[in-house]
């Protein structure tokens, strides 16, 4: 309990930032996201972008897994599905670089709804593997509909221009993936002060108690479906613009895994849990880079051994976070957090 | 015999003993989600491992293949329980999708161990069954298809038997059943446990030993496990007989899906049986329907 903050309206209960302390913060932050682009080089705002991608898409898994609790082993494939719709919107129709965008959203909506129909029959693990079924059976089709899908060698997209202006640096395009990113958090933020939020967090703890309590679980399950799909969907049109090529085989399996270990890792059913798990997970194997190149005088082919030893520390990473902590890097933060509230007077 | 209804029959023949090896990789998702209610999706790389570390013993250190076949098996038994006292044990009582991300972590560690000790290319097992050919009538079967289809089904037959006569079978599916009550009446339910993790990756051992025979050995192997976790979905996630039938009908179908459609349709003819198994009966031809109370 923080003193001095004594509330007076529901208002400001559920604002999301309550204290002098966080709205600097948050501040700083932002103001640290404005400066990034100056002082990073080339190589770190790459990363830096795709760490935004992956902060969009994991958010949009943790609305699913983490707030509604349905696991989704299929996520990829919905960014499969924006990055599709996009980079076709983009070759062929050649519409402005907004509306490809929510348009790849929309359509990656639409199949996630179409995917979570079984929820309402189908439950927890059957409903996981019913969504890598689904993927499998999308991964067929972006092969074989070769007429949109351009089949196995996929689709080129052009470079993104907004404004007759080319963003085909990573400085530039930092510009167009981080504003978008932060808005997809906010908007993932505000959600759960509202009633659809509220009744997602109530489908997870209890579905059948939900119902009885006056939420269609069918339709809210649905809605949970479109909307994750729908952050997948942008990362998807934002991953196919940063790439500039879209293949069946972009997005495997392994990156629902990934992103599901990500919001694990982060911390499932915390908003800052998706966002500090997609930095996580998309950075701890840079830093093993740096490890390995740091080793590799000392060990002989250091860098053959980078990619096998990458996949030891993944899984090592999920199951230790599963086993030590739980509530992932969220609790961490909040544990932080809470020894500094009384610093320096208590240790 | 028309020629046609020969090929017919010679595929079916094939789709049956790949069936076969399904259903065993199925029976170690089984035994082990009847015992401790976790689908243990490692079963994949626990199948890999199996194929490696036979191809360790039988080319690495230059043993008979009859040794390195009972080492490799032994090796998947040891690894199993040290993955339920060290894993799943602290887990036990958590939310079943935790414990499921843990054994997707543990697949993902044992690729990467995999990958650090043999390397990424696939290898060939030194041959130990022989490769002339086997005629049924006058259908043509492989010999290494014959015989794992045999074995899959001696030990499949072996492992109804022992869960009908044998104590810890009766034990197990007691453990099944009910914790509390097999607690009480004195089984050793953590005792289950571990049996049950390591039949369940010693089973699974075998079946990579005898896949790897076929198809040779990778890392990647591992894919195969989620054609069986196919069959034990569709076939009931509790029930060995399901897991023997789904695996053969499986084989079967992916056997003709890919002979009379191409081989690119198996997967998606494969995973479209599974969305439609759960639309039908979403806990499984054979499995038991838990009604969901308050």
């Amino acid at each position: 309990m923080i003193i001095g903050t004594a509330k007076e309206s529901y208002r400001a209960d559920e604002a999301l930032l309550t204290t002098q302390p966080q709205r600097v913060w948050m501040a700083i932050f932002l103001a640290t996201l404005v400066a990034l682009p100056f002082v990073l080089d080339d190589y770190w705002l790459y990363l830096a972008c795709l760490v935004a991608i992956n902060v969009t898409a994991a958010t949009g898994l943790n609305i699913l897994t983490g707030f509604t609790g349905l696991v989704s082993l299929g996520h990829a494939a919905f960014m499969a599905v924006g990055a599709y719709t996009v980079a076709w919107a983009e070759t062929r129709l050649g519409t402005p670089f907004f509306i490809n965008l929510i348009a790849g959203g929309l359509v990656a909506a639409a199949f996630g709804i179409l995917v979570g129909l079984p929820s309402l029959r189908v439950k927890g693990l059957y409903l996981a593997i019913a969504t890598i079924a689904a993927s499998f059976i999308l991964h067929f089709c972006f092969i074989h509909f070769d007429g949109i899908t351009g089949g196995a060698t996929g689709i080129n997209v052009p470079p993104l221009s907004i404004f007759g202006i080319e963003l085909a640096t990573y400085f530039r395009l930092y510009w167009v993936i981080m504003p978008i990113t932060a808005v997809m958090v906010l908007g993932a933020a505000n959600l759960f002060r509202t009633r659809i939020g509220r009744a997602f967090i109530a489908i997870r703890d209890r579905d059948i108690s939900a119902e009885v309590l006056g939420i269609p679980l069918l339709r809210y399950k649905l809605m949970s479906f479109s909307i994750a799909s729908f952050y997948a969907g942008m990362a998807g049109g934002l991953w196919a613009y940063f790439f500039r090529v879209v293949t069946p085989e972009s997005f495997p399996l392994m990156t629902s895994i990934f992103l599901l270990a990500a919001i694990i890792v982060g911390g499932m059913g915390a908003i800052i849990g998706g966002i500090a798990g997609a930095i996580f997970m998309t950075l701890a194997p840079e830093l093993l880079r740096f490890g390995m190149e740091w080793i590799s005088p000392l060990v002989p082919n250091a860098g053959a051994l980078l990619s096998p030893v990458r996949t030891v520390v993944f899984g090592a990473l999920i199951v230790g976070f599963l086993i030590f902590e739980p509530q992932g890097l969220a609790e961490i933060i909040q544990r932080i957090r809470r020894y500094f509230r009384l610093w320096p007077f208590r240790t | 015999m028309n020629g046609d209804l020969l090929f017919f029959i010679e595929i079916s023949l094939a789709g049956l003993g790949s069936g076969a090896l399904l259903a065993l990789t199925a029976l170690a998702f089984v035994l082990i989600y009847k015992a401790t209610r976790v689908v243990n999706l490692a079963v994949s790389e626990v199948l890999m491992l199996g194929g490696y570390l036979f191809f360790a013993f039988a080319a690495g250190l230059g043993l008979s293949a009859w040794v390195a076949l009972p080492l490799a098996i032994l090796g998947g038994g040891i690894l199993g329980g040290i993955v339920e006292r060290g894993l799943i044990r602290p887990m036990l009582g958590e939310n079943p999708i935790s414990v499921f991300m843990v054994t997707v972590g543990l697949g993902s560690i044992l690729v990467g161990m995999a990958e650090l000790i043999w390397g990424a290319e696939p290898k060939s097992l030194p041959a130990f069954i022989s490769t002339t050919p086997l005629f049924l009538g006058e259908a043509y079967v492989s010999r290494k298809i014959a015989v794992a289809f045999v074995v899959a089904g001696v030990t499949i037959s072996v492992f109804l038997a022992l869960f009908r006569f044998w104590r810890g079978g009766i034990a197990l599916r007691a453990t099944a059943t009910d914790q509390a009550a097999a607690y009480s009446c004195g089984i050793n339910v953590p005792g289950v446990f571990s049996v049950a993790w390591i039949v369940g990756c010693a089973t699974a051992a075998g079946a990579g030993v005898l896949l790897g025979a076929i198809g040779g050995i990778s890392t990647t192997m591992g894919v195969f496990g989620l054609s069986a976790l196919v069959v034990v979905i569709v076939g009931g996630l509790d029930s060995i007989l399901g897991a023997l039938i789904g695996g053969l009908a499986l084989g079967l179908i992916q056997s003709w899906a890919s002979t009379y459609l191409g081989g690119e349709y198996t997967s998606v003819v494969t995973f479209g049986l599974l969305i439609v198994a759960m639309m039908i009966r979403p806990y499984g031809l054979f499995g038991t329907h838990e009604i969901e109370r308050l």
